[in-house]
C-alpha cells in the first residue's frame, strides 16, 4: 500500500459527517483498502501516470463553518466568475464559503444542511450512479464524503436560476485534498442548468482535487450541464460525471479542460430508459508540460436512445492528450443513434494525443459512427487565407482557434460562452472586440 | 502589369502549362477559355502560388516585379488577388475577422495603419450591400453553409475590400444561377479601373455578355493558341475547341 493509500485511509477515518452519511462512507473505507492502485498496466491508465499523486499526502481541509470565514478571499484577485444569475455556491479548498455564495434556494442544498426529505434523495441516489468496480477515485469520495451539494428538483417544479458550483483552489505549498461531492437528481418533467467551473489562483498550487458528480436525470426531464477545468497547472484534478439518463430525458453537456499536471476525467452516462437523447461535447487544450485524459463512456441500455458526442482538443508544445470514448450498445438497445466524433489538432512536433474511439455493438438493428483523426490544418483552407495576404503564422492561429470555436458556438449557455470566448480568444491571441461584434 | 514569358509549369509531376505567354496592361479585361485540362486553373493557381504548384521555367513579372520571389501572402499584399472556383469553407473562423486580417495585413504592407474593428465593421457592412450579401453572413464561419452563388459573392466582396490591382477570376460562372451571375458581373464591372486589370476565366461565353473582355485567349494544351477580341468568344461558343487544337498542334 502506498504512502497516499495509507494515508486516504486514515483521512477518510477522521472525516466527521452527518450520520446518515456514514454508511456509505463505511463501506467505502473497506473497499478502499481493498482497491487496487492504478498503474500504467491497467487498462483505462495506459497513458496516465499517477505516480506524483502516489508520493504526495494528502491533507483535508475541515469542512466547518468557523473556518471557511476565516479564510482569505484573496482569490477573488485571480479568477473571474461567469457572469451568470445563478444560485452560486463557492468553495475555497474543498470548504464552503458563504461569503462569496449567493443565497441557496430550497432545491438547492449542502448535504449538511438537507431536511430528511432530501436526506432521503441523498440516500436514495448518493453513490448508486457510479457504474462499474473500476473507478478507484469514485471509492476514494464515497470514503472522503462528509459534505456535498444537492440539487433535487422534485416533479412538477422549476429551478428558477441555473446552479453555479465554483471550486477554487488557492493554498500553495501545502498538498491539499478537495472532495468535492455534487448530487443531481431531476424527477419527471423538470428541467435545470448546471454549472461547474474548477479554478484556482495563480502561483504554485499543490492541490489534489477529487470531484465526483453523479446525475439522475428523471422522465421527460432536461439538464444542460458545464464542466470548465480551468485551473493552472500544477493542479492534479481527478474527476467524474455519472449520469443516468431515465425515458425521453434529455441531457446536454459541455466540458472544457486546460491541461495541468495531471487532469483525468471520466464521463460515465447510461441510457436507462427509452428515448433518452444525450448531446456531448468537449474540448481540451493542453500546453506547455500539460496532460488532459479524459474517458468517456456511454452506454446504451435500452431501445431508442441517441447519442451525438464530439470532442475536440489542440495540443500545444509539448503537452499530450488521451482520448478514449467508447460508446456500448447493450443487446436490448434496439434502433439506437449514436455518433462519436474526436478530432485532434497537434501544433508542435512534441505534442501528442493518444486517441482511441471504441464502439461496442450487441444489438442488430442500430444506426452509429465514430471516428477519430489527428491532423495538423487544413492545407487548402491555409492557401485561401494566405492568398488573401494573412501570414502562414496568423491563419495557423486562426484556423487552430477556429477548430474549438466551432464547439465554443454551440455552447446553449450565453454567459458560459461569453466567459468562455475572449479567454480562449486572448489564448490563440485574437481580437476580443471583433469577436464579439461577431456574435 | 503582368508580363508571363515561355511558362512552364507542372503540377505533382504531371507537366500542365507549357510555353505560356501573356500580357496585361492596366486597365485591360482578358478572358482566359478552353477545353477541361487545358490548365485554365493552374494558370490562377500558379500567379497566386499554390504549394505543389511549380513553375519549371519562363518568367513571371507582376509590376515589375519577379512573382517567383514573392510567398502567397506577399503577392496578394503587393495586389493579386484569385477569386477561387471553390472558396473553401472554414468552420469557427468569422468572416468578419477573416476579412479584417486580410484588409490588415494589406493595409501594413504598405505602410497604412490597421482599421478599428468599428471603422472596419462599417466598411464590411457596406460592402455586404455593394454584392447582395446579407449582413448576416459575416457573422456566420468564412463560407460556412453558403450556396454556391453567396460564396461566389463573398469573393467578390473580398476583392472590394482588398482593392487588388490584378483580378483572377477563376471560373467564376461555375454553378451561378442568372441573377446571381449578374449580381457578380455588376461587381466586377464597378471595379473596373484605368489601373485594374482582370483575367476572367471560364468555360463559357455568357459570362462575357456581362463583363465584356478586351481580348479574349484560348488555353489548349499548355499555351495560349489563339488571341482575339470579344467576338472570338461568340465563334467558340459556335464551333466550341476542337478546331483550335488541331490547328496548335
Amino acid at each position: 500500500m502506498s504512502d497516499f493509500h495509507q494515508q486516504a485511509l486514515q483521512l477518510a477515518a477522521q472525516q466527521q459527517s452527518p450520520v446518515w452519511l456514514q454508511g456509505l462512507r463505511a463501506q467505502a473505507a473497506i473497499d478502499w483498502q481493498k482497491v487496487i492502485w492504478p498503474t500504467r498496466k491497467t487498462e483505462h491508465w495506459k497513458y496516465t501516470s499517477l505516480a506524483s499523486l502516489q508520493k504526495s499526502h494528502p491533507v483535508l481541509l475541515k469542512n466547518s463553518a468557523s473556518q471557511s470565514e476565516s479564510l482569505s478571499n484573496s482569490w477573488q484577485q485571480d479568477v473571474d466568475l461567469i457572469g451568470v444569475d445563478a444560485i452560486r455556491l463557492v468553495f475555497v479548498d474543498g470548504v464552503f464559503n458563504a461569503a462569496s455564495s449567493t443565497e441557496l434556494s430550497a432545491d438547492v442544498v449542502l448535504f449538511s444542511q438537507a431536511n430528511p426529505t432530501q436526506q432521503a434523495v441523498i440516500q436514495q441516489h448518493l453513490g448508486t450512479v457510479i457504474c462499474g468496480d473500476q473507478h478507484v477515485f469514485a471509492t476514494l469520495n464515497n470514503a472522503w464524503v462528509n459534505e456535498g451539494v444537492l440539487v433535487h428538483v422534485p416533479r412538477g417544479t422549476t429551478l428558477s436560476k441555473p446552479v453555479y458550483l465554483v471550486q477554487v483552489a488557492t493554498i500553495t505549498g501545502q498538498a491539499v485534498s478537495v472532495n468535492q461531492r455534487l448530487l443531481v437528481v431531476l424527477e419527471e418533467n423538470t428541467h435545470a442548468e448546471v454549472i461547474e467551473h474548477y479554478a484556482s489562483t495563480a502561483g504554485q498550487q499543490n492541490s489534489f482535487v477529487n470531484a465526483l458528480t453523479e446525475i439522475v436525470v428523471g422522465d421527460n426531464a432536461q439538464l444542460q450541464h458545464y464542466r470548465l477545468h480551468l485551473e493552472e497547472e500544477n493542479i492534479q484534478h481527478i474527476g467524474a460525471v455519472h449520469v443516468n439518463l431515465m425515458r425521453n430525458a434529455r441531457m446536454r453537456g459541455f466540458t472544457l479542460a486546460h491541461g495541468s499536471r495531471l487532469k483525468r476525467i471520466d464521463y460515465q452516462i447510461n441510457h436507462r430508459g427509452p428515448g433518452a437523447d444525450l448531446d456531448l461535447q468537449g474540448v481540451y487544450l493542453p500546453r506547455n508540460k500539460q496532460m488532459v485524459d479524459y474517458h468517456t463512456n456511454v452506454q446504451h441500455w435500452v431501445p431508442h436512445c441517441t447519442t451525438n458526442e464530439v470532442f475536440r482538443g489542440i495540443i500545444a508544445d509539448s503537452a499530450q492528450a488521451i482520448f478514449n470514448g467508447r460508446i456500448y450498445i447493450h443487446p436490448l438497445a434496439q434502433k439506437t443513434l449514436a455518433q462519436l466524433s474526436n478530432k485532434n489538432l497537434l501544433t508542435s512536433n512534441k505534442a501528442e494525443v493518444n486517441t482511441k474511439p471504441e464502439l461496442e455493438i450487441y444489438a442488430d438493428d442500430v444506426k452509429c459512427a465514430h471516428g477519430a483523426t489527428i491532423s495538423q490544418l487544413n492545407s487548402t483552407a491555409m492557401y485561401y487565407l494566405q492568398s488573401r495576404g494573412i501570414s502562414r503564422s496568423e491563419a495557423e492561429v486562426m484556423m487552430s482557434f477556429g477548430f474549438i470555436n466551432e464547439l465554443l458556438q454551440q455552447v446553449a449557455e450565453p454567459a458560459v460562452r461569453d466567459y468562455l470566448l475572449p479567454r480562449l480568444a486572448l489564448l490563440f491571441g485574437r481580437d476580443k472586440v471583433l469577436l464579439e461584434a461577431a456574435e | 502589369m503582368l508580363r508571363i514569358a515561355n511558362l512552364f509549369a507542372k503540377v505533382e509531376e504531371k507537366e500542365i502549362l507549357k510555353g505560356l505567354n501573356l500580357t496585361i496592361n492596366p486597365g485591360e479585361v482578358h478572358a482566359i477559355m478552353g477545353p477541361n485540362g487545358a490548365g485554365k486553373s493552374t494558370l490562377g493557381n500558379v500567379l497566386s502560388g499554390r504549394e505543389g504548384y511549380e513553375a519549371t521555367s519562363g518568367s513571371i513579372s507582376f509590376n515589375g516585379k519577379d512573382l517567383f520571389e514573392l510567398s502567397t501572402e506577399e503577392r496578394a499584399r503587393e495586389g493579386l488577388f484569385l477569386a477561387f472556383q471553390y472558396p473553401v469553407e472554414i468552420p469557427g473562423v468569422s468572416n468578419m475577422e477573416f476579412l479584417k486580417a486580410s484588409v490588415d495585413a494589406k493595409r501594413k504592407h504598405h505602410g497604412q495603419p490597421e482599421l478599428s474593428a468599428v471603422e472596419f465593421m462599417k466598411l464590411a457592412r457596406e460592402t455586404s450591400k455593394r454584392v447582395d450579401l446579407d449582413q448576416a453572413f459575416l457573422k456566420r464561419g468564412v463560407n460556412e453553409g453558403f450556396s454556391g452563388g453567396e460564396k461566389k459573392r463573398n469573393e467578390i466582396m473580398q476583392m472590394m475590400l482588398l482593392e487588388p490591382g490584378l483580378c483572377i477570376l477563376d471560373e467564376t460562372d461555375s454553378g451561378l444561377d442568372i441573377d446571381a451571375l449578374q449580381i457578380v458581373a455588376k461587381g466586377v464591372n464597378e471595379m473596373r479601373a484605368a489601373e485594374r486589370s482582370f483575367i476572367i476565366v471560364t468555360h463559357y461565353q455568357r459570362l462575357l455578355d456581362y463583363i465584356v473582355p478586351d481580348f479574349v485567349h484560348v488555353l489548349a494544351n499548355g499555351r495560349i493558341v489563339k488571341t482575339g477580341g470579344k467576338d472570338l468568344a461568340l465563334e467558340l461558343e459556335e464551333k466550341g475547341y476542337a478546331w483550335l487544337e488541331d490547328e496548335a498542334v
